[in-house]
């Protein structure tokens, strides 16, 4: 049985350029667009590729923490500012810290299956280059528990979550074994950036990547374990995508070939008041996967295209091991044999992924989707790998927080 | 009395100034990391800055507050830690800013020399004046206690002859900071023959607490930096005067820039640096250096013409560039100074070109200094360059090597002359100091 009651599809996605440091066209200190603009720019984005806007029913809004980075709130009130004909129609804003976007997809989907919609406008954005990356590690330091962890944390607090996994993974598994493994995954994610017009690292061109990653890590003024390299980028984006009913399909005008099936999704909710009981595994999203992959009915081995949340190298090799394809202790090895490059056994985050598109936090589940929507359509450009008809189906894993909030979603080519 | 009772009470005297601005910041910030020491929490911390008028220390009071700023930005892990206790404090911004208060507290802005009397460590960073840093010294000997220290910045007034006329008795060194004070990793620490001991170990605690590369230069006028400096500034003059037949003034001036910054893959032109330096401390340094070494050489009939005219170099409040030889437009220079007319010929792209195609191009794959900074292969790089240039028979490579002859040999004389000890010692200050990429003795030639 279907874990579904009826199909919902997704189409029409698109993301905006990744701006950040390493886009030749930013620059700090000139203005720069802001939250507004990145959702209307991608929300048009995604409209322009349907006949009948005008029927998209409701609108899903995914963002972290505007209300610190933008000092904006009530982000619902930017949909009809897409388009005149949204004007009056629902809108919500979701937040999950980073998984923000994972939830927006969520959402959409629920309204779709409740049959309270045919179709959903499911938005994603974040603006974080508006202070200091000093200043912005207090924001998203949200993410965490703030009254119990964020005093005794450090001031990078995220970061220096992350690379408290890595020395865990460096004692457990060995440095000699583990590092070479980071140090591959942020090669694989600048190589697939340079492919991404829109990554922010798309204008890359150190000759050296595996050297710049295995770069020391500087504790003093940064984190013990990890380097700047091991960490996804500090960026301003937006990133929609449809979802409709087959009827909804029809009312926005968009043929079903188009378009790709969702087929299971789970979403995973962790304690946010406990430690993770394990630093070398992403237990939560090793749930969400299994769940995905039991609704879904399949196995890994049916995907042909995965999607994880590297927010830091390290949380890319251990999401590989949480989605199934290596196993315990193994991410590292599975990555430095080329599983996860584009023309590997399970290409993975083909569009550069948090590390080579960049991070911009709310937008992020949302671009994942349409990142394996578009492999899944054929429509991924220089980055489009293999989609045989034997592994029809694509998993994107989106993370919120230290492996806290976790959206598993399963798409599927249509016939 | 040790350091971190010396650092309890603190004078800047020229605190207004580049140097002096830069280096109150320095001490304001080991001051209130000491303060945050819990045994020192009841301990009142005092950096006295001290400067001639009111409407400068107005710029000093937002300058300092805005560098402790970047300060505390910049060391927020460390800070984490030193506000633990502070339950209060949690997030980055609360903790940088109760650093920046904490900091900004211990600060006692003046114009009265008196603020200094119960200092225990004295900078001293006024313009290279003899008579007037001798009055000065005179006047905090009767006023100090005895056993004050003073540090001068001075970068040319030898320190015995200094300390013997104020009668300091041996508590003054030369501890000479690189513009900006902040940034720049180099202090050239000049002792005298009569410095005390104890005076040179204070200093040399306080510079590694600083994080500061010290070099020793003896007590030679000019010491290693503007030693260097100054006569590698007069070799480009010199060749001014040789191509002027050949390019015109304006040419000349333009050619040796290039050749210094482009074709020896220096940070900024020889003229850039001395617009940045100022023409009229550059002037004033060869007057100091003159007068004690006795070198009739030191002295340049242009620089002297470009003071009379008051295009001078230096740098606005805000640190951007003044015109000087170069006429600057966000700090980039667009035009030349004509000494004839009087007036800026502009730069533009043709009239470059054409010089540019008298001096021929640059060996080929050869990137900027901006580009080598950063390049850890930059030494072969370098290596490859020279040889190249080496090769080349164009008049920009003859005028590149023998610049880069003349460079070494200035260096090789200051070890000769016991300015420095070593060519290591040289070869740190230009590149920590002057920000070269390699010392002025190398294997390039």
């Amino acid at each position: 049985m279907s874990f579904f009651r009826k199909k919902v599809y997704a189409c029409a996605g698109f993301y905006t350029v990744s701006l950040g440091t390493g886009r030749k066209e930013f620059h700090p200190k000139k203005p720069r667009p802001g939250l507004e603009h990145y959702i209307k720019d991608a929300g048009l984005g995604s409209i322009e590729q349907i006949r009948n806007p005008e029927h998209i029913d409701e609108g899903v809004i995914g963002n972290f923490v505007a209300a610190r980075f933008c000092h904006q709130g009530n982000l619902g009130g930017f949909f009809p500012y897409i388009h005149d004909t949204f004007q009056y129609k629902p809108c919500v804003r979701v937040e999950g810290a980073c998984d923000s976007g994972g939830l927006a997809l969520v959402a959409a989907v629920k309204t779709i299956l409740a049959d309270l919609a045919d179709s959903v406008l499911c938005i994603g954005v974040e603006v974080q280059n508006s202070v200091k990356a000093v200043y912005g590690a207090d924001y998203l330091a949200a993410a965490g528990w703030y009254s119990g962890e964020r005093k005794k944390g450090h001031a990078y607090f995220f970061p220096d979550q992350f690379s408290q996994r890595a020395g865990a993974c460096f004692d457990k598994f060995g440095f000699e074994k583990f590092r070479p493994g980071m140090a591959q995954w942020y090669v694989n994610a600048i190589e697939n950036a340079r492919k991404n017009p829109k990554a922010q690292e798309y204008h890359n061109r150190n000759s050296d990547l595996h050297a710049t990653g295995m770069t020391s890590p500087n504790p003093k003024a940064f984190c013990e374990y990890i380097n700047v390299f091991d960490c996804s980028k500090v960026s301003d984006g937006g990133a929609a995508l449809i979802f409709a009913s087959e009827e909804g399909l029809k009312k926005i005008g968009v043929d079903k070939k188009d378009a790709v099936e969702v087929v299971a999704y789970a979403q995973v909710q962790d304690n946010l008041t406990t430690p993770p009981p394990d630093l070398t595994k992403l237990t939560t999203c090793e749930i969400a996967a299994k769940r995905a992959y039991e609704r879904a009915n399949i196995q890994p081995k049916d995907l042909c295209v995965l999607d994880v949340h590297d927010c830091f190298t390290v949380a890319g090799l251990l999401a590989v091991e949480a989605a199934g394809f290596a196993g315990y202790g193994e991410g590292a090895d599975f990555v430095k044999d080329g599983n996860t490059k584009l023309d590997g056994t399970i290409p993975t985050n083909t569009s550069g992924g948090l590390i080579g598109y960049g991070h911009p936090t709310g937008a992020t589940g949302v671009r994942q989707a349409v990142d394996v929507v578009h492999q899944l359509s054929s429509r991924a450009g220089d980055y489009q790998v293999r989609i045989s008809a034997d592994r029809p189906y694509g998993m994107i894993s989106s993370m919120g927080g230290n492996d806290k909030t976790v959206v598993a979603m399963i798409f599927r080519k249509t016939e | 009395m040790n350091l971190d009772e010396r650092l309890q009470d603190v004078t800047v005297i020229g605190a207004a100034g580049k140097m002096g601005s830069g280096i109150g910041v320095l001490i304001a910030q080991e001051m209130a990391k000491l303060k945050l020491k819990p045994e020192n929490k009841d301990k009142v911390y005092r950096l006295n800055l001290i400067d001639v008028s009111e409407q400068a220390l107005d710029g000093l009071r937002a300058y300092m507050k805005a560098q402790l700023l970047k300060v505390a930005e910049k060391s927020t892990v460390l800070l984490r830690s030193l506000y633990e206790d502070r339950k209060d404090l949690v997030e980055n911004s609360e903790i940088i800013n109760a650093f920046v208060d904490d900091s900004t507290r211990v600060l006692n802005f003046g114009t009265d020399l008196a603020m200094a009397k119960n200092s225990h460590l004295v900078f001293e960073a006024i313009f290279e004046n003899e008579k007037v840093k001798t009055k000065i010294y005179r006047r905090l000997n009767k006023m100090c206690g005895a056993d004050a220290f003073y540090l001068t910045n001075t970068s040319s007034i030898p320190i015995g002859h200094l300390d013997e006329k104020a009668g300091l008795g041996g508590r003054l060194i030369g501890y000479h900071f690189y513009n900006p004070p902040v940034v720049q990793k180099l202090v050239e620490v000049i002792t005298a023959k009569n410095t005390i001991d104890e005076l040179k170990e204070i200093a040399k605690e306080l510079g590694n607490r600083l994080r500061k590369t010290l070099v020793p230069a003896s007590d030679i006028s000019g010491f290693i930096g503007n030693g260097h400096f100054m006569r590698d500034g007069l070799h480009a003059i010199s060749e001014v005067d040789r191509l002027k037949s050949r390019f015109r003034y304006v040419g000349a001036v333009y050619v040796m820039n290039r050749i210094s910054q482009d074709f020896l893959a220096r940070p900024m032109g020889i003229f850039q640096l001395i617009d940045y330096v100022g023409i009229d401390v550059f002037q004033c340094i060869l007057k100091v250096m003159r007068t004690h070494l006795g070198d009739k050489a030191l002295r340049s009939r242009l620089i002297d013409k470009m003071v009379k005219e008051k295009v001078l170099g230096g740098q606005y409040a805000d640190g951007s560039q003044k015109d000087g030889f170069l006429k600057y437009e966000k700090n980039r220079p667009v035009g030349i100074y004509d000494i004839r007319k009087h007036e800026y010929q502009p730069v533009t792209e043709d009239w470059k070109k054409r010089v540019d195609a008298k001096i021929g191009s640059l060996p080929e794959g050869f990137v900027s200094w901006r580009a080598l900074l950063m390049d850890s292969k930059k030494d072969e790089k370098l290596k490859a360059h020279f040889t190249q240039l080496k090769e080349m028979d164009t008049l920009g490579a003859e005028l590149a090597m023998d610049y880069l002859k003349q460079t070494g040999a200035i260096a090789q004389d200051l070890i000769s002359q016991g300015v420095a000890k070593t060519k290591d010692d040289v070869n740190a200050v230009l590149k920590n100091g002057f920000f070269w990429l390699y010392g002025p003795i190398n294997d390039y030639l």
